[in-house]
């Protein structure tokens, strides 16, 4: 149940590599990378097949966008949008079907339910914020966005930002770890025995599908909180 | 056991290495599908928006062409109708006069030749007449000379000259 990590040290500098996490990441990467590809092979004005799907998502991230900040602003974030959500749901979906261990050593598993996956993403995303902010409003808006409305709330507006990163990264990991684990433990469940596995069919399958829902919601609400704080940097109206 | 997946770099190492990774490959991977997939797909997309807004000027526009052309046909089926109804108009009126002309003139040629008759009518007379009078002139002539060969009295005379002159009017 509690596996080992495949740590493997660089070169004794003191980084630490996962391979797992690493092996992972990469797969996730390679797979959004073919869906987005061969989805935008064959391109035509009346989209068919995969077009429609990759369309789909791009109106979906649109209206995620849309329903932050208006779309002249907005419209520089689709294809981040784009892949950060594809990225997190297909990180989400991976360790679903199966996870695979070896020598103790957990392999194949959600890359994003390692914290300091889910963490380095929130990270670049809050970094994004604030290189937009300052990008796009100038220096001097974007400092006063810490003293506004009022002064006395600059310790808060200091912890808001570090609360946001917390939160949009552990929201994620603690999500998707929790599926994993408990599908780990069912599945140890299952193969106890005859009655361990009977008992255990159902949950299984039901948690299956509840974990795919929680996989596809989670990359959503990544996506639109990314979009939030965004919005929350980049336009005036606040 | 459980307790320490729960912490950071769960076996004793902070893994590090995988925020940088993880980093890298997100940009990667965001480099790469902004130029193999976003751009192509945007660009298409975009395409076909403009494409959309072209068809919709492009039927604005016809529709208003048809139209124009429906108002113009209108106006000329219209003018066709006034100038038809005055070609028949024009064509009957043609016709009237043409017939009160034959008319008029077959009246002037039915009096003509009533006219003509009539002076032959009287020419004719006035040929007999003439003739006539040559017969009486030579009867005359020959009754006188009949009276000179018999020297007849008054009344033989008179009782001759009447039967010649009831002769001349039973022959002619």
């Amino acid at each position: 149940m509690n596996h080992e990590a495949p740590m493997w040290e660089f070169m004794e500098t003191g980084i630490h590599f996962n391979l797992s996490n690493v092996l992972m990441m990469t797969i996730a990467s390679l797979i959004v990378f073919i869906i987005a590809v061969t989805a935008t092979r064959k391109l035509a004005m009346k989209p068919t097949g995969m077009q429609n799907f990759i369309e789909w998502v791009m109106d979906f991230v649109k209206n995620i966008i849309n329903s932050n900040m208006d779309w002249r602003t907005g419209g520089q974030f689709l294809m981040l949008g784009m892949t950060l959500i594809l990225y997190v749901f297909v990180s989400n979906m991976l360790g679903l079907p199966f996870s695979i261990v070896i020598g103790g050593e957990l392999w194949w598993k959600s890359p994003t339910s390692d914290p300091a996956i889910t963490l380095a993403l929130a990270v670049m995303v809050l970094g994004l914020t604030h290189y937009y902010g300052i990008k796009m409003r100038g220096m001097k808006n974007y400092a006063k966005t810490y003293v506004q409305p009022m002064g006395f709330l600059f310790p808060l507006k200091i912890i808001e930002e570090l609360a946001n990163t917390l939160t949009l990264g552990l929201r994620l990991y603690g999500n998707i770890y929790a599926g994993e684990l408990l599908l780990t433990l069912l599945a140890g469940l299952g193969t106890s025995g005859a009655f361990g596995a009977i008992g255990a069919a159902i949950p299984m399958l039901a948690w299956e599908g509840f974990s795919v829902f929680v996989g596809s919601i989670q990359a959503f609400i990544f996506t639109m909180l990314t979009m939030v704080y965004l919005s929350h940097k980049v336009s005036d109206d606040h | 056991m459980l307790t320490s997946n729960f912490v950071l770099g769960q076996a004793g190492h902070f893994n590090g290495g995988d925020i940088i990774y993880q980093l890298f490959i997100f940009i990667v991977l965001l480099a790469l599908l902004k130029k193999f997939a976003w751009g192509p797909l945007m660009g298409i997309m975009k395409e076909r928006e403009a494409h959309v807004a072209n068809e919709i000027e492009a039927a604005e526009v016809s529709r208003k062409e048809a139209l124009k052309y429906l108002e113009e046909q209108r106006e000329i089926v219209k003018q066709s109708r006034t100038e038809a109804g005055q070609l028949i108009e024009n064509a009957k009126q043609q016709g009237e006069a043409q017939r009160e002309d034959i008319i008029n003139q077959a009246r002037a040629e039915a009096e003509r030749v009533k006219e003509s008759a009539k002076r032959e009518i009287v020419q004719e007379r006035e040929k007999a007449v003439a003739a006539l009078r040559e017969q009486v002139a030579s009867l005359s002539v020959m009754i006188a000379s009949k009276v000179i060969e018999k020297e007849l009295s008054q009344a033989d005379q008179e009782k001759l000259i009447n039967e010649y002159i009831q002769e001349a009017g039973e022959g002619k």
